[in-house]
Order: C-alpha cells, then structure tokens, then sequence
C-alpha cells in the first residue's frame, strides 16, 4: 500500500449505521487512510479530489469470514490477485482466506507466502486461516501456536469433518490454551457419507446421494457440547438447517461461548435449485429445504447467525463441468452477495441494516476486529452502494475466474459504485 | 370446392378389371394385402365381392417410408397385419390412390420382409399419372387428369366415397 | 428457477412436443408415453417377420455408450439398433478413455466429432445422460440406458408394455414394487409411468433402510408388510436386491430378506388371483423370488425381453424423428 494518500471528501451519501439502522446525509473526509471529519468539518475542508455520491448508501466495507482464494494453488480456479479484485467489486475491504488452498495452509509458511502475496497483489486486507488439522484431514492437530503467530486470525477445518468426537474434543481444548478460535462446519462425517445433496425431495425424486439435516444437526450439538466443556471460543461456519439455529440460539442464552455464520446461498436458494441437475447448485453444506431457508434467515435477524460469508469457491469451467455427483463443489459469489442481500431486503425477509450488519460488524465481532462504523477515527474502509443500480453477472462481467455464480445473465438490483480500503479506492481499479 | 365422383362406378370397374387380370394370370387363390387406411377399406371391399375365405391383410408402411429424414415417424404407426404365409403366394396389393409411386415402392419392401410373393398384383382405384418411380398398377378404376391445384381424397369406410377439392392442404404424393 | 418436471421436459421435447432425448419419464404425459408404447406394438409385429429390420435409421450411427458394463441391457439395445438398420458402435467406456484421466466431456466431444446420430448411455452417476445432452453434444439423440439411481426408462416402460398386454389399461390397476426402492432407478421410472398412464395406486413394500426420505412424494404408498402390501394387486414388481446392500448396514442378510420380503406362493396368494408377477432381472432365486414363483403360471418374465426390444425400437426411431426434425428447423432458419 503506497505512501501517495490524497484527502478525498465524499459528498451527499446517505451514511448508514449498520448497528443502529441510523441513516444520515453528511459528507465524509478522508485522510492518511482515515476518516477525518463528517458533516461541517468535513465540508470546511480543501480536499485534493471530490467523490459525489448521490443516491448511494455508504456502508463500512465488507468483512468475509469464508472465501476461497485459491492460492497457493495451480491458478487455474483463481489467484490472490483475481479473487481480491473480484472481492472489491464486490464490496468487501477484508476477506478470510480459507485455508484449503493448495497446498492446505497448515505451516506458517504457506501462512507467510499468503500474507506475503496479498502485500504484493491484494488492494484488500487478506486474514489468513490456518488448518486446524494437517493436511486438513481432521486427525492430527496442526501447529496452532504457529500459525497464530504467523497471522492466522483463527483456525478451520474448511469442510472436511473431524474423524472423531475425540479428536474434535483435544483440538476445542488444545485451541482453548492458547485462546485460538476455532471455525468449524458441522458436519458428522459417516452420517454424510459419501452424499452431496439435501436427504429430502431432489434427491429421492433424482436419485442423487442425500446428506440428512441430521449429519449437521448431530455435529452442532456435539460441538456445542464439547465446547462448553473445553471453553474453546467456537464458531460454527456455514450452516444449512434450521434446527441447528435453534440449538445454537439455546446454547448461546445458557451462556455458552459459540457463533455461527451461513452462506448467503443459503438464504437464498432451496434443494429445488438442484431440479435440472444444475451442477452449480452442488455446495457443501447441501442447499435444504424452504423451511431451514426460513430458519436460517430468522437467525440471521435476530442475531443467533452473527454474520452472512460468501463461502466463495472460484473453479475453472472443467471443474462444473461433469455430471452432479463428479463435479466439484461451490459458487463464485462474492460479487453477488450484496445483490444477493438486497433481493431479502425488498421481499422484506430482512431489513438493510440486518444485511449490512451482517456483512460488516457481525464477522468483525467473530474475528475480535474492532467495530467496523463511519465515524471520525475509524479506518476508511468503507464501500457506496447503489441499491437501485442494476447489473448483469455474466462469464464477462465476472471479475471472478470462477463464472459459475448462482445467478447469471439476468440482471440484479444493487450494485457496489466504489470500494475504499485504508482511504484507497480499490474498486473500480484505477489504472496504476 | 369438392366435387364427387361416383364411387360404385369405380368399384364395380376396379372389380371387373382385377378379375380379368387375376383370370388372364391363372391365380385362383390370391391373398389381398391393403395398404393404410384407404387400401385397407377397399381391399375389405374387393375381398368380400371376390368371395375369399382367407382373410385380407393390412399394411402399415410407416417403418418404410423414404421421407423419414424430412418429416419423421408417423405418430399413429399400428403394426401391420398379414395373416397369411406370404411365401409363393399370388398378392394382390391395393391402394386408394397411386401417384408418385412411392407408397408402392415402401409396400413392396415390407411384403418382402414377410417372405418371397410368387408374385404381386399392384390395384389402385384411382391413378393420378404424375409417377415418380418406375411402378405401374395392374388393375386401375379409374385414371384421373387433375389440375395443378386438386387433390384427390378417398373418404370411408361407411359410405364410402372419394372428393376431387381445391388444394388448401399439401397432401404427399401418394 | 425450473422444476424438475419443467426441465426435463424442455430438454427432452422439441419446441413442438416431439421426443428428441428420452432421459427420464418425467416431464412426459400420458399421451407420449402411449404413443411410445403404441409404436413399440408395431416394432414387437416386426419381430415376428422373417426379416426383422426395418430401413428407419438406415446410415445413422448409433454408439453404444456403458460407463457401467451390462451385458444385458446393452445387447438389447444393439439389437434394438441394428433391427433399425443403424451402425453400431459400442463402447466400453468403463475400461477406457475416462479410466486414463480423460474427461468425460472430452471422451463425449471425439465421438461427437465421428458424427455420431444418437449415444445410448449407461452411467453410474444420476443425471449423466442429462448432463450430456445438456452442455456436451446438442445435436446428438440420447437414450438413457440407466443412470445412477436416477431413472432406467426404457426399462420402465417395458414393464408397462407387459402391463398392458396382460390387462389391457392401466386405471383401476393396483401395482405393488418390493424391495430395494432407495437404490433402484428402475423403480423410481416405474412408480412415474404407473402415474402417468393413471394407475389407481402404486404401493411400495419394503424395509426403511431401502426407502427413500419422503417415498411418498413420488405418488406412492408405503407397506412394510408384504402380505397386507399384496392385498387386493394386480401387478406385482419384484426389485433385485444387490449383495453390497448387506456390507452398509442396510440388511442383517439375504436369508433375513427372502424370509420377510421374498415372494413365494403362500405370499403370492395374498394378491389378486390373476395378478402377474414382474421382475427386471437378472434375478436372485431364493433371494427375491421362489423359483416356483419365477417360473410360474403368473410369471411374464420372459415376455419381457421381447418387450424390451421393441420398447428400445420405438424409443429409438422416436428420438431420432424429433432429432431430425429439429435439424430441419435449424437448417431452414439459417436459410432464412
């Protein structure tokens, strides 16, 4: 990030305090990376460039705690570079690097050549997370002090299970020593077997391999469990039932030390997106039923899910491209969530401070951050949104080398105008 | 327009016609193969005016038809019906209408499929010249100049009776 | 977002209702799944001729394509080719191309590009034959020839050919399937067609284990008990159990199974006396079935290898018809 940091003042945005739901209308001053002033200061000031921002919202940056960068790797799925770009189109300042890259980030040097990458490639911060397990085979523990130290901000088992509850059990109590907190998709590994969609409808009426919502629901009680007796800051990732909302919702009141996140594919789409063999629509957690859609947005409302992650896994067209089973899992999302979001927002199943709460200050709480706001001080992460803007994901469009995003070549409402990071506009790319 | 020709007269023609031919040729016992839909009513005819015991047989061309790459399988296919050994036998194939000759052409292939025919006997009701194939008929009711724009339909089983309208739909050349 | 039903039949039918891949039943009403059975009478009179060809696909290469092998299944539809004077080709794919790291998007490309007309495709995975004919070879007819647990539907409508030469119609017939419902293909395409063509119900007798989740969505309903199950059917489907079914926990052992869900004469009187008795094959005597049942006079086993011919004929010219017509569309638009 270079030393060249002009003052800029962004005028006639609707400012939105994602924590109260507050809007007001003030320009805002930026400096050395921060916000300087807001309203009467910001406007007494001789800034070396004027942003006008009429009509757009402006919000803290987004925070993602689950995306696949794909490096290290082949580069044929995507890069640091790619991924990053793509990531601030999408409104995002700050993304978690999922740690089954290739290799898996399970040593602190695969942590540094990320961080080491990111510093050369990313215009956004990159917060690596380290494997929880080797090899994130789930059997033995990874060097968590390490990787910590290293700059993993949290560990994960990405979404391979844990062998055993006794493994899973050492792992809560050996991250709870070090106050290390552990990112974990439920899943109970036999129950799952070798399925890769819903036990439900599709895969009776397809005859595709079933996941039941109880492979979820038998895991997040035993890790609810176990946490309560190890004490470890847990963090369930990516949920797809509602049932485990509810579990998480009664262990959370009986004080117990868990968060949880869902992918915002899960708030949008069912089982049904499985209808035509759609192989895009193979995710792992499996898309369920209407009801766990409906379960999982009312946790995202009332808090129990802290945060929405994109859960964005980029894939060469070869990887899609194979019938459902044999092909790879995950979406291309990052540059549709915000889209994605609002399309909840207008059907009036969230409000656009619960969306941008959980895109902001949600996933900063998760990560110990501090509280991401638009106030005098704070870091000039922030992104303008254009909530009427429309826009249409397509194989050009996508910054993305993954162009398998959920929803393609219709148009969506809601568009990202700019994305700042530390006071620099990093989307749209300014010609260097 | 349509305008009706006299149906009895063309019977009674067609009969006198394929006993003269059926004497001339020395076939005593022939086996009547009617083609779908029209020959099928007029062989039913001729079979009980000829007095046969042995029942006729009906032909559903369908399976080999030469158009099948330009206008594909016919939806209302039935299987055909031959009730008898084609082997040796003496055939007397018919058909409502001949015109290009092609219907003839596929019903000769299918007959064959059964069997070798000591021989086949072609009788159409009506000929409409305009051949297309090197095929003629041995026994005919009644040969038929039309215009550029008529198209000859048969009509049946009960009464039966044959129109000469105006073209408004393209019929393939029978 | 499209329904099951929805894309299967836009992906199956031309523009004008024409059959131009047969993948799966769904999405196919009443009156094409009776036109295809109403052809294949035509085909089964073809097969008692002398010569038992007829020219329809005549210089149209047909490639036989097992990613699963089945000896069976595909000599029957290389017959069913070959009497419809097509040039076959059949290829086991499980032992090579996909076996040294080529794609199957790959292997599919190269026989397209030996302008192939139409793959019968056997695959173990649900919706393979969908996906080929989706996004690998546009213009070539495919016939699913079993995928996954998916669908089998020649196989399917074999079956209802027997059905209906034995009673004639399908309303007011009750149909019971026994057995391993979760794991068969054949099943879920039969429970379809006996509900398109208006059966009166449709049970499924079986343990759990061997259930699909929500079975009953299917439009079917569940006995546990094959006596009570067999009361009052006329048509009794015997499913073949596979001996891995014993390695997942699913059944404690074969002879468990034949006790509780085998049919033998004593079970078989509990179902209508004229009921008659199915199973797909190859069958496991003393596993689903009695032999005194299997050879019995209620048994149309046999009869249903001849159906099967004939079914996989009229599939066959059927897809190729639509095929073919759609051909003739694209090439008169780009005339235009």
């Amino acid at each position: 990030m270079s030393a060249e940091n002009p003052m800029i003042r962004i005028e006639n945005a609707r400012l939105l305090d994602p924590v109260s739901g507050k809007e007001t209308q003030a320009s805002v001053l930026v400096e050395n990376g921060r916000i300087s002033g807001i309203g009467a200061a910001a406007d007494q000031a001789t800034p070396d460039q004027i942003v006008d921002a009429a009509g757009a919202v402006l919000s803290p940056g987004f925070i993602d705690l689950y995306c696949n960068l794909r490096e290290p790797g082949n580069g044929q799925k995507g890069s640091i570079a790619t991924e990053t770009r793509a990531a601030a189109k999408g409104g995002y300042t700050t993304v978690c690097a999922a740690p089954d890259s290739s290799p898996v980030n399970d040593s602190t040097a695969i942590t540094h050549l990320i961080l080491d990458v990111a510093e050369r490639d990313s215009a956004i911060r990159v917060l690596p997370l380290g494997a929880a397990t080797k090899g994130l085979a789930g059997e033995h523990l990874s060097d968590m002090v390490g990787l910590t130290t290293a700059g993993c901000v949290a560990l994960s088992n990405g979404s391979a299970p844990l062998v055993n509850a006794r493994v899973l059990r050492r792992c809560m109590a050996y991250a709870r020593t070090f106050n290390v907190a552990l990112m974990l998709q439920p899943q109970n590994r036999s129950l799952a077997a070798d399925g890769f969609a819903h036990d439900g409808l599709i895969t009776t009426r397809l005859g595709l391999m079933g996941i039941p919502e109880v492979a979820e629901t038998a895991a997040v009680m035993e890790m609810i469990l176990l946490a309560e007796e190890t004490g470890v800051r847990l963090h369930l990732s990516q949920l797809s039932s509602a049932r485990s909302v509810t579990m998480i919702a009664e262990a959370q009141q009986r004080g117990v030390s868990v968060t949880a996140d869902v992918a915002i594919h899960h708030l949008l789409f069912t089982e049904a997106a499985l209808a035509g063999f759609d192989s895009r629509f193979h995710v792992q957690p499996p898309l369920r039923s209407e009801a766990d859609r409906l379960g999982l947005i009312e946790g995202v409302r009332t808090g129990v899910v802290s945060a929405i992650v994109s859960q964005h896994q980029p894939h060469d067209p070869a990887a899609k491209r194979a019938p459902l089973g044999d092909s790879e899992p995950g979406l291309s999302t990052i540059e549709s969530v915000l889209s994605l979001g609002l399309m909840l927002v207008e059907r009036d199943e969230m409000s656009l401070s619960q969306l941008l709460r959980a895109l902001t200050v949600g996933p900063a709480s998760v990560l110990g951050l501090s509280e991401p706001a638009i106030e005098v001080g704070a870091a000039a992460d922030f992104c303008l949104i254009d909530p009427r803007a429309e826009w249409q994901p397509s194989e050009a469009a996508l910054l993305s080398i993954g162009k398998h995003a959920p929803v393609l070549n219709q148009p969506l409402k809601g568009g990202v105008v700019s994305t700042w990071c530390e006071g620099r506009q990093v989307f749209p790319a300014k010609a260097s | 327009m349509t305008a009706l020709l006299n149906v009895d007269v063309l019977l009674d023609d067609l009969e006198r016609n394929l006993r003269r031919v059926l004497q001339e040729r020395e076939v005593d016992r022939p086996a009547l193969i009617g083609i779908r839909t029209g020959g099928v009513w007029l062989a039913d005819i001729l079979h009980k005016r000829l007095g046969l015991d042995e029942p006729f047989g009906e032909l559903d061309i369908s399976f080999y038809r030469d158009d099948f790459s330009r206008i594909g399988l016919n939806p209302k296919v039935r299987p055909s019906h031959l009730p008898f050994e084609t082997e040796d036998r003496h055939i007397v194939l018919i058909d409502d209408v001949i015109m290009s000759g092609r219907t003839i052409r596929a019903a000769m292939n299918e007959i064959f499929d059964y069997g070798r025919p000591a021989s086949v006997i072609l009788a159409t009701l009506i000929d409409l010249g305009a051949r297309e194939l090197p095929i003629q008929p041995d026994v005919v009711g009644q040969s038929l100049a039309l215009k550029a724009s008529e198209r000859v339909k048969l009509q049946g089983p009960d009464p039966l009776s044959v129109e000469v309208r105006k073209a408004d739909v393209t019929s393939e050349g029978a | 977002m499209m329904t099951t039903e929805e894309s299967a039949r836009a992906l199956q039918l031309t523009p004008d209702g024409q059959l131009r891949h047969f993948l799966t039943l769904d999405g196919l009403d009443q009156s094409l799944l009776t036109q295809i059975l109403d052809t294949a009478d035509s085909f089964i009179e073809v097969g008692e001729r002398r010569i038992k060809k007829v020219p329809l696909l005549r210089g149209r290469t047909v490639v036989n394509l097992f990613f699963e092998s089945s000896t069976r299944t595909r000599s029957t539809f290389e017959l069913a080719a070959k009497r419809l004077s097509a040039d076959v080709l059949n290829l086991d794919i499980s032992t090579s191309a996909t076996s040294k790291g080529e794609s199957l998007s790959d292997t599919l490309l190269n026989l397209e590009a030996m302008a192939s007309d139409m793959f019968v495709v056997r695959h173990s995975r649900s919706g393979a034959p969908h996906f080929i004919a989706e996004s690998v070879t546009p213009g070539v007819a495919i016939i699913n020839a079993g995928d996954g647990r998916h669908a089998h539907p020649t196989q399917a409508m074999l079956d209802m050919l027997t059905i209906r030469q034995h009673k004639q119609r399908f309303d007011g017939l009750k149909v019971a399937i026994v057995g391993d419902i979760l794991h068969s293909r054949v099943a879920r395409s039969q429970i379809r067609a006996l509900n398109t063509l208006g059966a009166e119900e449709v049970r499924v007798i079986g343990p759990s284990t061997l259930l699909p989740r929500d079975v009953e969505s299917l439009g079917c309903r569940v006995e546990y008990d094959l006596k009570a199950g067999l009361k009052d059917i006329d048509v009794i489907i015997m499913l073949r159990l596979q001996r891995e079914r014993m390695e997942g926990a699913l059944l404690p052992s074969e002879r468990e199974f034949y006790k509780v869900y085998g049919l033998n004469t004593d079970k078989l009187a509990y179902a209508k006396p004229d009921a008659i008795v199915m199973h797909p094959g190859p069958i496991n005597r003393g596993v689903e079935i009695e032999s005194a049942v299997a050879d019995g006079p209620q048994s149309v086993i046999l009869n249903q290898v001849t159906n099967g011919i004939a079914i996989r004929m009229a599939v066959m010219s059927m897809a190729m018809s639509g095929q073919l017509a759609q051909r003739a569309a694209t090439e008169a638009e780009a005339r235009v």
